[in-house]
C-alpha cells in the first residue's frame, strides 16, 4: 500500500515535468464526486422548480371536494331518476358535510378566514384555481340551498318549495360537477413535471376517484343494497384500473415518482385499492345473494374510501418529489447507470479535450 | 404612459460580491438567510426564494481533482446574480386568484401583499422556480423590481450598487439593443461562448430580467424552453368537461337501470 502511493507520487511528478501539467486521475477524496455546474450536472444538481407547498389539508380536500361534488350529482339522479328519496337525502347530506369540510380545510391551509374572501374579489377564467373558488362558493351555496329546501318540502309540501327545491338542485349538479374534477384540472396546469404531463387524464381520474369515495360513503351509511350505487362505483373502479394500466405502461421519465419511492407506493397502493381490488369485490357482489353481496360492498366501499385518499396524498406527493427532479425542465438525459452517472459528475470530453493537448 | 423597464444582467462583469443580495435585504427589509454554505463554491442559498430576491450563482466548472488543476484553460469560473425574471407572459400572474399579482407600470411583475392569501398556486406556476410561500407569514414573496424607487425616478437597490454595472437597469428596448452590442463586441474578443438569455421562442414570450451567460443555459438552472402553464389550461377544463359527461350519463343509467 505504502509503496503504491509512493509509486503515484513519482507518476505525478513524471506528469508534470513532461507536459507541464497533471492529466492522470487523481487521489479522489473522500465525498467525492465534487459537484459541479455544467451542462450534465445543471447547478450542482440543485432544483430549478420550487416544491409545492401544500401541506396535508390539500389532498384531504381534493378528497372531501370529489367525494362532495359527485354526492350532490347522485343525489338528484336518485330523487329525479331513481325514485330513492331516502338516498337522495343522505347523499345531499354528504355534499353538505363535504362542502362544509372542504371549506374548513381550505381555510386552514390559508391560515385565516378572511384570507378566503380575497379570492372572491377577481374572476380569472385563465386561473384553475380562481375558477374551483368560485365553483366553491356557488356550489356549497345551491347545495346547501337544496338540502333545506327538500327538507321543508318533506314537512309542508307545496309548489313553491318544490320548485325552489328543484331549481336548487339542478344548480347543485351544474356545479356540482365541475366541482368533483376540477382539481385535477388545478394541480395539471402548473409547471410540475408529473403533474402537467397527465392534464389529458388527471380531471377524469380525480372525479372518479371522486366518485367512487360518495358512492362508498353512502353504501356504509347503509345504502349497500342499492344496485345503483353499485353501478356506478363499478363505473369509477373500471376506470380507475384503466388509469393505473394506462400510467404502468407508459415509459416517460415525467412519470417515475408515481411508481418510484414513497410517492410511488402510496400512488399504486390507492389505485390498487380503489381500481382492480375495488372492481373484482364489486363484480362479485353485482352475482351474489342478498348478505354476501351487503358484505362483499361494504369491503369494496373500504377499500374504495382508502384507495381515494391514497391516490390524493400520492400525487401531492408525487408532485413535490417531480419538482426536485431538476434534470426534466433542464432537459438533461438521465444517466443510464451509477458508471456513467460519475462519468458525468467528474469529467466531460471538453474537459478531456482541453487538457489533452497540454 | 411610463416605459417599459428591465435588468440586464451581464455576468461577464460580475465579480462576485453580493453587494446586490445585501442592498436588497436592507431596501426591501427582508429577513436574513442565516449565514449558510451549500458548500457548492461560494453559494449561499443555492437559488432565489421567499427572502432571497437577489442571488449570486457561482457556476465552478473543471476542478477536478488531478485533472488539470493547475491549466487556467481547464478551469472555468463564472458569476451570475440571478433574480425574478419579470416575464412577458408570467405563471404566476396568470395562476394568482385574487388578483394580488399584477402587471405596474412598468412592466414588472409585482405580489401586492396586503391581497395575497397566500394559496400558494403561483409556487407551482413559476418556470424559473423564483416565488416561494414564506411559511411563517403565510403569503408568497418575491423581486419587487423595486417599483417604490421606480415610482420615484431611483434605480432599483441592487443595480444601484453593483459595482461593476453587471446588473444594468434601465428602457428593456434600449438594454436588449446594449446587449446585442456587448455580446457581438465579447464575440470579437474571442468570447465564444457568450450568449444571451431571453427565452423569446416558448410562451413566456421573453424576459423583461435577461442575462448575457458564458456557456449553456443549463449549467446556470435556466430552464431551455420554459414553458407558462396557462397553456395546459384548455387541455385540462375538456378532460374535465369529459369527466363530469360520465359522472351525468353515468348516474343516470345507474338509476335508471336500477329500477327495473
Amino acid at each position: 500500500m505504502h509503496a503504491n502511493r509512493e509509486d503515484r507520487l513519482q507518476e505525478i511528478r513524471r506528469d508534470a515535468e513532461l507536459r507541464g501539467v497533471t492529466t492522470a486521475k487523481g487521489v479522489r477524496p473522500e465525498g467525492s464526486p465534487i459537484p459541479r455546474a455544467s451542462e450534465e450536472t445543471g447547478y450542482y444538481g440543485l432544483p430549478l422548480l420550487k416544491e409545492p407547498q401544500w401541506r396535508w389539508e390539500i389532498p384531504l380536500y381534493f378528497f372531501t371536494g370529489g367525494a362532495a361534488g359527485s354526492a350532490a350529482v347522485i343525489g338528484a339522479m336518485a330523487d329525479w331518476v331513481g325514485d330513492d328519496h331516502e338516498l337522495a337525502k343522505h347523499a345531499r347530506w354528504l355534499a353538505v358535510g363535504g362542502i362544509g369540510v372542504s371549506s374548513a380545510l381550505l381555510i386552514a391551509d390559508l391560515g385565516r378566514p378572511s384570507r378566503f374572501l380575497n379570492m372572491l374579489r377577481v374572476f380569472k377564467p385563465q386561473s384553475p384555481m380562481s375558477m374551483g373558488a368560485w365553483i366553491l362558493a356557488a356550489f356549497g351555496s345551491m347545495a346547501t340551498a337544496t338540502a333545506f329546501a327538500k327538507a321543508v318540502q318533506d314537512k309542508w309540501d307545496s309548489l313553491p318549495v318544490r320548485l325552489v327545491g328543484n331549481l336548487a338542485q339542478a344548480g347543485a349538479v351544474a356545479f356540482g360537477l365541475p366541482f368533483h374534477n376540477y382539481t385535477g384540472v388545478l394541480i395539471g396546469a402548473t409547471v410540475i413535471p408529473t403533474w402537467n404531463k397527465n392534464i389529458k387524464t388527471l380531471p377524469i381520474h380525480f372525479g372518479m376517484s371522486g366518485v367512487q369515495a360518495a358512492c362508498s360513503l353512502l353504501e356504509l351509511a347503509g345504502h349497500d343494497d342499492s344496485r345503483a350505487l353499485n353501478y356506478l362505483a363499478l363505473l369509477s373502479a373500471a376506470w380507475e384500473t384503466y388509469e393505473g394500466v394506462h400510467l404502468e405502461s407508459r415509459q416517460e421519465r415525467e412519470l417515475t415518482p408515481l411508481k418510484k419511492g414513497l410517492s410511488g407506493t402510496i400512488t399504486r397502493a390507492g389505485g390498487v385499492l380503489s381500481g382492480p381490488l375495488a372492481l373484482a369485490l364489486r363484480s362479485t357482489a353485482a352475482v351474489s345473494g342478498r348478505e354476501r353481496s351487503k358484505r362483499l360492498r361494504r369491503w369494496a366501499a373500504l377499500a374504495g374510501i382508502t384507495g381515494s385518499l391514497l391516490t390524493r396524498y400520492g400525487w401531492m406527493q408525487a408532485g413535490k418529489s417531480s419538482a426536485r427532479d431538476w434534470r426534466i425542465p433542464l432537459e438533461i438525459k438521465e444517466p443510464r447507470s451509477v458508471g456513467e452517472l460519475v462519468q458525468m459528475q467528474t469529467a466531460d470530453e471538453a474537459l478531456t479535450e482541453r487538457t489533452a493537448g497540454l | 404612459m411610463s416605459t417599459t423597464t428591465g435588468f440586464f444582467t451581464d455576468s461577464t462583469l460580475c465579480i462576485g460580491c453580493k453587494a446586490c443580495e445585501v442592498a436588497c435585504k436592507e431596501w426591501n427589509e427582508v429577513e436574513a438567510d442565516g449565514l449558510n454554505w451549500t458548500g457548492f463554491s461560494y453559494d449561499n442559498t443555492g437559488a432565489v426564494g421567499h427572502s432571497t430576491w437577489r442571488h449570486v450563482k457561482f457556476v465552478e466548472n473543471g476542478t477536478v481533482p488531478g485533472v488539470g488543476g493547475n491549466a487556467p484553460e481547464a478551469v472555468s469560473w463564472e458569476f451570475s446574480s440571478d433574480v425574478c425574471k419579470h416575464c412577458e407572459v408570467a405563471g404566476c400572474l396568470e395562476a394568482c386568484p385574487t388578483g394580488s399579482i399584477v402587471r405596474t407600470e412598468f412592466g414588472g411583475v409585482y405580489v401586492q401583499p396586503d391581497v395575497c392569501n397566500g394559496c400558494a398556486y403561483c409556487v407551482t406556476a413559476c418556470p424559473f422556480g423564483v416565488v416561494q410561500k414564506n411559511e411563517k407569514d403565510g403569503r408568497a414573496f418575491k423581486c419587487t423590481f423595486c417599483t417604490d424607487r421606480q415610482k420615484v425616478g431611483l434605480k432599483p437597490a441592487c443595480a444601484t450598487v453593483c459595482p461593476t454595472e453587471s446588473i444594468m437597469f434601465g428602457e428593456l428596448d434600449q438594454l436588449r439593443l446594449d446587449a446585442q452590442e456587448r455580446l457581438e463586441s465579447l464575440h470579437a474578443r474571442g468570447v465564444n461562448d457568450a450568449e444571451i438569455y431571453d427565452p423569446m421562442h416558448t410562451s413566456v414570450g421573453g424576459i423583461h430580467a435577461f442575462f448575457l451567460i458564458r456557456g449553456k443555459e443549463k449549467t446556470y438552472n435556466l430552464p431551455p424552453n420554459p414553458e407558462v402553464p396557462t397553456v395546459y389550461v384548455k387541455e385540462g377544463w375538456k378532460s374535465a368537461a369529459i369527466g363530469s359527461a360520465a359522472l351525468l350519463a353515468g348516474a343516470f343509467f345507474a338509476f335508471l337501470g336500477a329500477r327495473r
